[in-house]
């Protein structure tokens, strides 16, 4: 049995609301030692992984995540991410991420105009990652989206770049794997709903896989997440990696 | 004291479609030739410079860190002299 754990550091920014869930699945699903961290403080607490939860920081004003970017907890996030940190920036966290130059791109307003709160379909384009080396490649998983900004745009030669780079970790899919312009709740391009930065260290995602992590809550896809962080993060640290069954269900 | 006046507008490649929406409104007044409805922001700050030049690169700052996100979205301004 290994008892290594990872420490997740989860930030709250006035208007954060997924934080809670969040914290919930590291601590309660996962046990995994995690700590909330308050956007006021320049302390990561020497996590692991730090997560920015979803939520509507500032208020969304200016632009999403525009002025969470300047919050004494984020200088330190950057340098965090700089050292080669973990960070996982899910929606509004995603949003944060972009605006503090973390990853490329923007999040525009959906093309529909419309606010998106359903379960949708991602696929898996790259499995080689510490945030998906629980999945395989072009596996399908159901993680539920809400937001009115997950429009992802880039210009057309960082688009190749990430493509030519294997950045893009998911796409919007039909429940066979399918890139269709049906599958994709927002419009955005290529179906992009996720992106890895190229040392590979900090992920944006548009779906929220702490929704679906509570086996009580039946959908448990966002787990291989979860899981497949601790895992690699616990390995490279012992250099020897759990089994899924040993993390999560001690 | 300086009066900067300052407009965000999403750069010409971005499709805005709360403009579209907005023209698409203005075509169920019944109105004829109205189109390429663009959105943005308007923001209205004071700058404490010496002359205008001064003022005019502090207003240039806050745009390009702050006030527009240059991926998506263009900035123009016109600095006025307050009494």
């Amino acid at each position: 049995m290994n008892t290594a754990k990872v420490k997740f550091g989860v930030v709250v920014f006035p208007g954060s609301n997924c934080d809670h869930d969040a914290y919930y699945v590291c601590k309660k699903i996962f046990r995994q030692d995690t700590v909330f961290l308050w956007h006021k403080e320049a302390d990561l607490k020497d996590v692991d992984v730090v997560i920015l939860p979803g939520g509507f920081s500032y208020g969304d004003y200016l632009r999403c995540g525009a002025i969470a970017r300047f919050s004494p907890v984020m200088s330190e996030v950057v340098r965090f991410a700089n050292r080669g940190g973990t960070v996982l920036g899910i929606c509004n966290g995603f949003q944060i991420l972009l605006e503090a130059g973390l990853l490329p791109g923007v999040l525009l307003r959906n093309a529909s105009l419309q606010f998106v709160c359903k379960f949708v379909n991602i696929r898996v384009e790259n499995a080689g990652t510490r945030f998906t080396n629980g999945c395989t490649e072009g596996e399908v998983l159901q993680i539920p989206v809400a937001h009115g900004e997950g429009n992802y745009f880039v210009d057309h030669d960082t688009l190749k770049h990430l493509e030519d780079n294997n950045l893009i970790v998911f796409k919007y899919s039909d429940a066979d794997g399918r890139i269709t312009d049906s599958a994709n709740p927002n419009g955005s391009l290529a179906n992009i709903a996720g992106i890895v930065n190229q040392e590979g260290n900090v992920t944006g995602m548009m779906p929220h896989p702490e929704r679906a992590s509570d086996p009580l809550l039946r959908h448990i896809d966002g787990q291989k997440i979860f899981r497949s962080l601790i895992e690699s993060i616990i390995s490279r640290v012992e250099g020897d990696v759990p089994t899924y069954a040993e993390i999560g269900r001690s | 004291m300086y009066l900067s006046k300052i407009r965000v507008t999403l750069r010409k490649s971005i499709l805005d479609p709360q403009g579209k929406a907005v023209e698409h409104a203005i075509g169920s007044l019944g109105l004829l030739g109205v189109g390429e409805v663009r959105m943005g922001k308007y923001i209205e700050l004071k700058v404490d410079s010496r002359n205008e030049t001064a003022a005019r690169n502090t207003t240039e700052e806050v745009c390009k860190k702050l006030l527009a996100n240059p991926v998506m979205e263009d900035y123009h301004f016109e600095i006025e002299k307050l009494p």
